[in-house]
């Protein structure tokens, strides 16, 4: 008889049993270590909607207004920043926005609600740094065929005043376009689709 | 006096003495060990060094998204000599990766992840990656332009998971945006969590070395010939004849390290990044991002790899692949012999080109993507006219060549007979 065929039966599934409950209940006792890591109610709080004062922002301005901690982009575009839209269509990779976030009013072919205001976030859809607006006079540093936009200094994606990406850049879609309504006076809210409307 | 107190001592706890004689005093180590064996014990000083002071600085250090900034120049003015503990910590990350890096080559040259020391190397790229998580957490920490915005890419890596990834990053995060929430956690995931880790694994590293031997400049394994003794021929004592070689190279590693750490701390901007001067504001990018020096090999091959399908994973998966398949080099490399002393020309010319390509993508990873220009013509094939990421994607091509191509180039490689015993000069 050797000695694999002493062991008993029954007190090794015993102990398999015992180790399988044990570790179904360390696997358990994690749960609360590995769900203490998601945002805290107070991190989930502070996401309210903001109000921007359009008439601060002149023809061609741009203004970084903070909503839920990501730097969001107001810009007023001039009828040249419009028509520079048209001529980088051909080496965007994404010109019509398909495969890109924005509300159903921003699905046209300025990307927004109101063709001269912008409304975008300013966060590459890379790996979430911010683009810097390069205009069309900084074709020494762009390339030639700059027609102005903004530049990811992280890794390089080029971006035209729409925030549509340029072919040949890391980031694969356009930059994402928040929820956002205007209310009287002038002022825009970011963060909140028009309710009257039913967006 | 201390004889006898020993022997009380020795009575009651044999274990000391025990491990004492079985890792240092006859624990037989070739006796042809050269300047490139200095470095593992290098970076056993490096982490006791990063360990001290680690401890002295989160003396003074607030984990707080208010605080956290204002602390660290708190600590480099007004705390008594803060400004020297804080350049201890900040040279030492930067030393560790140079050590760690010399460490790794000094395998590559000799051989040494080659059976039977697969186990070894294997805890060896555990502790590499686990180093860079730990310098990745530690850097959040001074709140600077460069920690946050690094964090933020880094963070945003895992985010590109298909899938999981959004809610991955999220719960890294702990937060919608890289904040207070992660500058805490950051905070204690460097200061307990990683460091007990990566002492369990360097206690693993050492464990399985000692089990199998140290290899050598030969690759000869000397446990094959011993003499009467039953110790190997041509193995001596660990201590006192290595300890006494490896303090000689600690005290002139020290006084370099000194030497960077007085006159030279920022290293001009490699080893603390002007950026980081800044306080961290998540609405402005700086103008040029870079991660410290030593991710910059592997952040080059992630920004050369184009978007498929318009999603970025292939590129984090590129990165992620070019690290782990450092795991499998025991199995890549079918050369019968171990050190380059006996290998062929392929497998000299190769390990030549990788360490150049390696060198070329760190330096690219450190600029931005127009450093070298734009090509002057157009054609249908270039997605991007930078010079640099064409340059970049070469080198990522060379760098996945290198691995995958190994099994070819080494079993093909004509090999020299390798001698009985150890050369010694």
């Amino acid at each position: 008889m050797n000695e694999h065929e002493k062991v008993n039966k029954t007190r090794r599934k015993l102990v398999v049993a015992t180790s399988v409950v044990g570790g179904a209940a360390s696997l358990g006792a994690a749960a609360p270590f590995v769900g203490s890591m998601w945002p805290s109610e107070r991190a989930r709080a502070a996401g309210a909607p903001v109000e921007v004062d359009l008439s601060r922002i002149g023809p061609g301005e741009m203004a970084v207004i903070e909503w839920r901690g990501k730097p969001v982009w107001v810009i007023r575009r001039t009828q040249e920043m419009l028509a520079s839209l048209k001529a980088a269509e051909s080496r965007l990779s994404d010109p019509g926005s398909k495969a890109s976030e924005q509300p159903k009013y921003a699905e046209n072919e300025y990307r927004s609600a109101k063709p001269d205001i912008m409304v975008m976030e300013g966060v590459c859809t890379h790996l979430g740094c911010s683009p810097q607006l390069k205009g069309p006079d900084a074709k020494g540093e762009m390339g030639g065929d700059w027609v102005g936009g903004f530049y990811c200094p992280c890794h390089g994606s080029k971006f035209d005043l729409a925030g549509r990406v340029f072919r040949g850049a890391p980031a694969p879609t356009n930059l994402k376009v928040p929820p956002y309504s205007f209310v009287a006076d002038g002022k825009l809210v970011i963060g909140e689709d028009d309710k009257t409307k039913g967006a | 006096m201390v004889a006898r107190l020993w022997q009380w001592f020795d009575a009651r706890m044999p274990t000391v003495g025990a491990e004492w004689r079985k890792h240092a005093s006859e624990y037989y180590a070739p006796k042809n060990f050269n300047f490139w064996y200095f470095f593992g014990s290098l970076a056993l000083l490096v982490l006791v060094i990063q360990i001290v002071s680690g401890i002295f600085l989160t003396m003074n250090y607030k984990p707080d998204a208010n605080l956290a900034f204002g602390s660290v120049e708190y600590i480099m003015r007004d705390v008594p000599g803060g400004w020297i503990i804080r350049y201890i910590h900040s040279t030492g990350a930067s030393a560790f990766f140079i050590v760690v890096y010399l460490h790794m080559f000094r395998a590559l040259l000799y051989g040494s992840h080659k059976a039977p020391r697969e186990l070894v190397w294997i805890f060896g790229v555990l502790i590499y990656l686990t180093l860079m998580g730990e310098a990745f957490f530690g850097y959040l920490l001074p709140w600077g332009q460069m920690s946050y915005w690094g964090a933020q890419v880094i963070v945003n890596l895992f985010g590109t998971v298909p899938f999981i990834g959004p809610d991955l990053a999220l719960w890294i995060r702990g937060d919608y945006v890289v904040s207070d929430a992660t500058l805490n956690r950051f905070f204690a995931l460097h200061v307990i969590a990683f460091p007990l880790v990566l002492l369990g694994l360097v206690v693993a590293h050492l464990l399985a070395l000692h089990d199998v031997g140290s290899n050598n400049p030969d690759g000869i394994e000397i446990k094959k010939l011993k003499g009467p003794d039953g110790h190997a021929l041509d193995g001596i004592p660990f201590h006192p004849y290595y300890t006494v070689k490896d303090l000689v190279g600690a005290i002139v590693f020290l006084g370099i390290f000194c030497f960077v750490m007085f006159f030279v701390p920022e290293m001009g901007g490699y080893f603390l990044e002007y950026n980081n001067f800044i306080p961290a504001d998540p609405l402005k990018t700086p103008q040029h991002i870079a991660p410290v020096w030593y991710f910059t090999p592997y952040y080059s091959i992630l920004r050369a790899v184009p978007p498929l399908f318009h999603s970025q994973f292939p590129g984090v998966m590129a990165m992620g692949i070019a690290t782990m398949i450092l795991f499998f080099l025991p199995w890549l490399d079918r050369s019968p012999v171990k050190s380059i002393r006996y290998r062929g020309t392929l497998y000299k010319a190769w390990l030549a080109v990788f360490v150049v390509d390696f060198l070329v993508l760190g330096y690219l990873g450190t600029e931005p993507t127009t450093v070298w220009g734009q090509f002057g013509f157009d054609a249908f094939f270039l997605d991007t006219k930078d010079v640099a990421t064409w340059v970049a994607r070469l080198c990522t091509v060379v760098y996945f060549l290198f691995f995958f191509l190994m099994p070819w180039y080494t079993a093909r490689d004509k090999v020299k007979p390798v001698p009985e015993r150890v050369v010694v000069h």
